[in-house]
C-alpha cells in the first residue's frame, strides 16, 4: 500500500522524529566535547590520558587526567563496596521478608532518598557527615592502623573515603530499586522447589534466588557505578579537591573528574586549558557511556522488558 | 551445604538481622539531613530572607532563578519528552524505535556536568556570548527529555490494549486514539512522572554551574548571569563566613521542601486516585 | 432464504499471525438483516476471522492475510480504501466490555461520533438516547449520565459498548463473544438484544456456547482449526449437520 499524506501519517512521522531527541541530545554532546577538546588532544596527545601531572601555569603547561580518573575509580569503589552490599540488604529485606505494612513506607523511603538534591547530599557531606568521618571512623583507623599505606596521612574527614561514603549513599535507591525488580522477577517455583527440599529461607535466597537474578543484580551494580561515576556536586564538596593529585591513601584529599570540571572549568583562562577541561569531559562522558551500555544490556536481558504496543 | 539444624537456624536469623540493619543504615543520613536542614535552615527563613537580593543577605533571586529555570526547561524539555515517549509506546514495535529506547536509557544516566560543558560551548561561548538562563534551562532539558520520555512511555503502556481496539474499532483515527482516549487514561502517570523528573531536575547544580554562573540581583535578561537555589548553595557552603553558610542551610532548606513537598504530594495524590 | 440480499462475504480468505497460519481458504456469505453464528472450540481461528471484517486483524504485529473481504461487493482490502472508513461502517464489540474509562457513559456512546469528527450539537444528546434506547440501556442510565462508563454493572457496560457501536449508524455489528464476561441473566438480555438488532442491522456473532448460537442465530458457521466446516442456515446445522465433525462438536463430544 502505498503511504498517504494522512494525519495518521503525519503525526507518525512527527513522533517518530521526537523520538530521536535523546539521540540528538547524545549526539550533540559528543560533537561539542570532541571538538572542543582537539586542541589539548593535539597538544598533548596520549599523555593527556596518562600524564599524572595537571599543571596549568602558562609556560609550564601539561595537562594529564590519570590522576583524576583514578580518583573516580577509588570514589567510586568505595561507593560500590559500601553501597551494593547495603542495597542488596535492603532488596532482599523488601522482596523477601517484609511485611506489606513495613514494605510500603520502607521502598517510600528509599525514594525520597533518591529524591534529595545532590548539593544537599554535599551540604550535609561538608558540614556533617564529615566529622562523623573524621572522628569515628578514621580517626581510630589512622591512629592503630596508620602503619597501613591506605589509612596513613592526616585524617581530615575531607578526602577519597568520604567522598566514597556519600556516593555510597546516593547509590542506594539505584541498586536497590533495580535489585529489587530483579528479585520480583525470579519466579516463584524457583522458592518453592527449594523450600520443598527443607532450605531456610536465607539458604534459599543464597543458594537459589540470588544466583538466578545475578545478572540482573550486576546490572544494577554497574548502574550505581554509573551515578557513583558522573556525581558532580556532592563529591565536590567534600572531597578536599587537592589539585594534582595521585590517590595514595584513602585518607588524602583529591579530585574526580567531574569535580575537577566543577572546579577548574570556569576559571580557566586559556583556551588550552578550557579545552583540557572539556577533553576531562570528553573522557568522562566515555566511561560513563560504556559503563551505562553494559549496565543496560545486563538489566534488560534480565527483565526482558519488551517495549511496543500493537503497530 | 546443609549442616546443623541449629547452626542453620542461628544464621536464618543473623541474616534476617542483618537485611534489617541495612534498612536501618540507608534511613539514618536521609532522617540525619531532613533533621540537619530543617535545624539548621529554619531558623533563617523570614520573609526579608526570601525575598531579598544577595546584597542583602536574601536567596530572593534563587528562588526566582530556579522558578525561572523550572519554567524554561519544562517548556523546552517536556513536550520533547512526551511526544518522544508517545512514540516509544504506541509504535514502538520496530528496530528504530528499540534503539531510540536504548539510547534514551542511557542517557537517563548521563553525568550532569558533562551537560553542563555542552550547553556552555554552544550557548555562553557561541550563540548568546554570555551566561544566560537560556544555557541553562538547555542543559537542564537535556537531562529532563529521556526521564520524561520514559515516564510517558512506562504510563502509556499501562493503558489496556483492549481500550485502543474500542477507539479504533469505532472507526477512529490512530492519532485521535492516542490523544482522545489513550493519553487521559495514562494522564495521572504521566504527570505524576513528570513532575517527579522536573522536580528532580530543578535540584541539580552542576550543569547550571556552568552555565547561569549566579548572580546577586534578580533576574536581569536572558543574556546576564542568573542566580538558582542549587548553585547558591553550593557557592555559599565553600565561603569562610558563618554567616554565608547559614544562608546555605536556608536555601537548602526551601529547595528541599519545593522537591520532597512536589515529591511526597505527587505520590500521595495519585494513590489516592488509585484507591479509589 | 437465499433470496436474501448479500452484506458481506470472504472469498478464499487466509490468515496469518507470524508463520502460523490462523485462517484457511475461508469462503462464506453473510445475509443482510440477519444474525450469523460463528461457532467452534478456542483456537480455531472464529475471532481472527472475524477481525479480518473490520480490518482490527492488520493492528496486532505480525499479523497478514490474503484473499478478499467485500462489504456490499467492494473488497474493504482494496488499494482505495481506508480502514478507518471501513471500521465506521462495520462495528464491533469485544469479548470483554471496554468502556473507555476516562469518559462518563454519555461521553461513551457520543465517542465514536467525536473521535470520527462525524456530528456534533444538540443532534448528539438525540443520537445517545437513541443509541441507548436500542441497546435498552436507556432506562436503567439515564439518570446517571454524568457517571463513568466503567461504575456500571458488566452486562450494563457491555450493552454501552453496544449503544456505543450503534451510535455511529453501522451497517454491520461484530461481536466477539460478548457475553463470555457476563453472568446469565446479563447474558439473557444481551441475547434479546442481538435478536432485536437485526431489525435495523445485520450482526455476526462469534460465540462459544452452541445454546446461545441456536438461540439467537439465522445462520450458523462452525469453524475447526483455521477452516470453515460447516456453514448454513441454523436449524440445519444443529438438525441435520452435513459434516460428521460438526455433529461430534453439537453433541458435544469435543470442544
Amino acid at each position: 500500500m502505498t503511504k498517504k499524506l494522512t494525519g495518521d501519517n503525519i503525526f507518525k512521522v512527527l513522533a517518530a522524529v521526537m523520538a530521536a531527541s535523546a539521540a540528538v541530545i547524545l549526539i550533540i554532546n559528543a560533537y561539542i566535547l570532541i571538538t572542543g577538546s582537539t586542541l589539548i588532544l593535539q597538544q598533548e596527545g596520549i599523555n593527556f590520558l596518562i600524564g599524572k601531572n595537571w599543571n596549568p601555569v602558562i609556560g609550564r603547561e601539561s595537562f594529564g587526567v590519570l590522576p583524576f580518573v583514578m580518583g573516580t575509580l577509588v570514589t567510586s569503589s568505595i561507593a560500590l563496596l559500601i553501597g551494593v552490599p547495603l542495597s542488596l540488604g535492603i532488596a532482599i529485606f523488601l522482596v523477601e521478608m517484609a511485611p506489606k505494612a513495613v514494605k510500603v513506607p520502607i521502598s517510600y523511603l528509599v525514594e525520597l532518598l533518591a529524591a534529595v538534591p545532590s548539593v544537599i547530599f554535599g551540604l550535609w557531606g561538608l558540614f556533617i557527615l564529615r566529622f562523623w568521618v573524621q572522628n569515628y571512623v578514621e580517626t581510630p583507623l589512622n591512629t592503630y592502623l596508620g602503619w597501613f599505606p591506605l589509612f596513613s596521612g592526616t585524617p581530615l574527614g575531607l578526602d577519597f573515603f568520604t567522598a566514597g561514603i556519600i556516593l555510597a549513599i546516593m547509590i542506594i535507591p539505584t541498586v536497590a530499586s533495580v535489585s529489587r525488580e530483579v528479585l520480583t522477577a525470579v519466579p516463584d517455583s524457583i522458592r518453592e522447589g527449594a523450600y520443598s527440599i527443607g532450605a531456610t529461607k536465607w539458604e534459599v535466597i543464597r543458594h537459589w534466588v540470588l544466583s538466578y537474578g545475578r545478572s540482573g543484580i550486576f546490572g544494577a551494580v554497574i548502574l550505581g557505578l554509573g551515578r557513583a561515576v558522573g556525581e558532580t556536586m556532592a563529591v565536590t564538596m567534600v572531597i578536599g579537591n587537592a589539585p594534582n593529585a595521585m590517590p595514595t591513601s584513602l585518607f588524602s584529599p583529591g579530585q574526580t573528574l567531574p569535580s575537577l570540571i566543577a572546579n577548574g572549568f570556569l576559571e580557566a583562562p586559556t583556551p588550552l586549558e578550557k579545552s583540557a577541561y572539556i577533553g576531562a569531559g570528553l573522557v568522562l562522558l566515555l566511561i560513563s557511556l560504556i559503563i551505562n551500555i553494559v549496565a543496560h544490556v545486563m538489566v534488560t536481558r534480565v527483565l526482558k522488558v519488551k517495549g511496543g504496543a500493537v503497530e | 551445604m546443609f549442616h546443623s539444624y541449629g547452626f542453620r537456624k542461628f544464621k536464618n536469623k543473623l541474616f534476617f538481622v542483618l537485611c534489617l540493619l541495612c534498612v536501618v543504615i540507608a534511613v539514618v543520613p536521609l532522617l540525619s539531613i531532613l533533621y540537619e536542614v530543617i535545624a539548621r535552615g529554619a531558623p533563617q527563613i523570614n520573609l526579608e530572607f526570601l525575598t531579598a537580593n544577595g546584597l542583602q543577605g536574601g536567596i530572593g533571586p534563587a528562588i526566582q532563578g530556579t522558578l525561572i529555570l523550572i519554567g524554561l526547561t519544562s517548556i523546552m524539555g517536556i513536550p520533547l519528552g512526551v511526544l518522544s515517549g508517545i512514540y516509544l509506546a504506541e509504535y514502538g514495535n520496530n528496530k528504530y524505535a528499540s534503539w531510540m529506547r536504548t539510547i534514551n536509557d542511557i542517557l537517563t544516566e548521563f553525568p550532569s556536568i558533562v551537560v553542563g560543558i555542552t550547553a556552555y560551548s554552544i550557548i555562553v561561548v557561541g550563540l548568546i556570548g554570555t551566561f544566560s538562563p537560556i544555557a541553562g534551562a538547555i542543559a537542564l532539558s537535556f537531562m529532563l527529555v529521556p526521564i520524561v520520555a520514559r515516564t510517558t512511555e512506562e504510563s502509556i503502556k499501562l493503558v489496556p490494549n483492549s481500550v485502543r481496539e474500542a477507539s479504533m474499532a469505532l472507526g477512529a483515527h490512530r492519532w485521535r486514539t492516542i490523544f482522545s482516549v489513550v493519553l487521559p487514561s495514562a494522564k495521572n502517570g504521566m504527570i505524576t512522572g513528570t513532575l517527579l523528573a522536573v522536580a528532580r531536575v530543578a535540584g541539580e547544580t552542576a550543569p547550571i554551574l556552568l552555565t547561569i554562573m549566579g548572580n546577586s540581583y534578580f533576574f536581569q535578561g536572558m543574556n546576564q548571569p542568573m542566580d538558582a537555589l542549587p548553585l547558591r548553595i553550593f557557592l555559599n557552603s565553600r565561603q569562610p563566613s558563618a554567616e554565608l553558610q547559614a544562608e546555605a542551610w536556608g536555601a537548602a532548606l526551601i529547595l528541599i521542601l519545593m522537591v520532597l513537598v512536589l515529591n511526597i504530594g505527587v505520590r500521595l495524590a495519585s494513590r489516592g486516585r488509585l484507591r479509589r | 432464504m437465499s433470496n436474501l440480499e448479500e452484506k458481506m462475504s470472504s472469498v478464499n480468505l487466509n490468515a496469518w499471525f507470524g508463520q502460523k497460519q490462523v485462517l484457511k481458504d475461508i469462503s462464506m456469505s453473510i445475509k443482510a438483516h440477519t444474525v450469523t453464528a460463528i461457532i467452534g472450540p478456542s483456537g480455531c481461528g472464529k475471532s481472527t476471522f472475524i477481525r479480518t471484517l473490520n480490518r482490527m486483524h492488520e493492528l496486532v504485529p505480525g499479523a497478514r492475510m490474503s484473499g478478499q473481504i467485500l462489504l456490499d461487493g467492494t473488497d474493504i482490502y482494496g488499494n482505495e480504501v481506508d480502514p478507518v472508513r471501513v471500521r465506521r461502517r462495520v462495528g464491533m464489540v469485544f469479548q470483554k466490555p471496554n468502556p473507555f474509562p476516562t469518559m462518563s457513559i454519555y461521553d461513551n456512546v457520543a465517542a465514536g461520533l467525536r473521535l470520527t469528527g462525524t456530528k456534533k450539537g444538540k443532534n448528539l444528546d438525540k443520537v445517545v438516547r437513541t443509541s441507548l434506547e436500542q441497546a435498552t440501556l436507556w432506562d436503567e442510565v439515564k439518570d446517571d449520565l454524568k457517571k463513568p462508563g466503567t461504575s456500571i454493572s458488566g452486562g450494563q457496560q457491555q450493552r454501552l459498548c453496544i449503544a456505543r457501536a450503534i451510535a455511529l449508524q453501522p451497517e454491520v455489528i461484530l461481536m466477539d463473544e460478548p457475553c463470555s464476561a457476563l453472568d446469565p441473566i446479563a447474558t439473557a438480555k444481551i441475547e434479546e438484544l442481538v435478536v432485536q438488532l437485526k431489525e435495523n442491522y445485520t450482526v455476526v456473532i462469534v460465540t462459544h456456547n452452541m445454546q446461545q448460537a441456536g438461540r439467537v442465530s439465522d445462520y450458523t458457521a462452525f469453524m475447526y482449526l483455521g477452516q470453515l466446516i460447516e456453514f448454513g442456515d441454523t436449524t440445519t446445522v444443529f438438525e441435520n449437520p452435513k459434516s460428521e465433525l460438526t455433529e461430534k462438536y453439537i453433541t458435544g463430544k469435543f470442544g
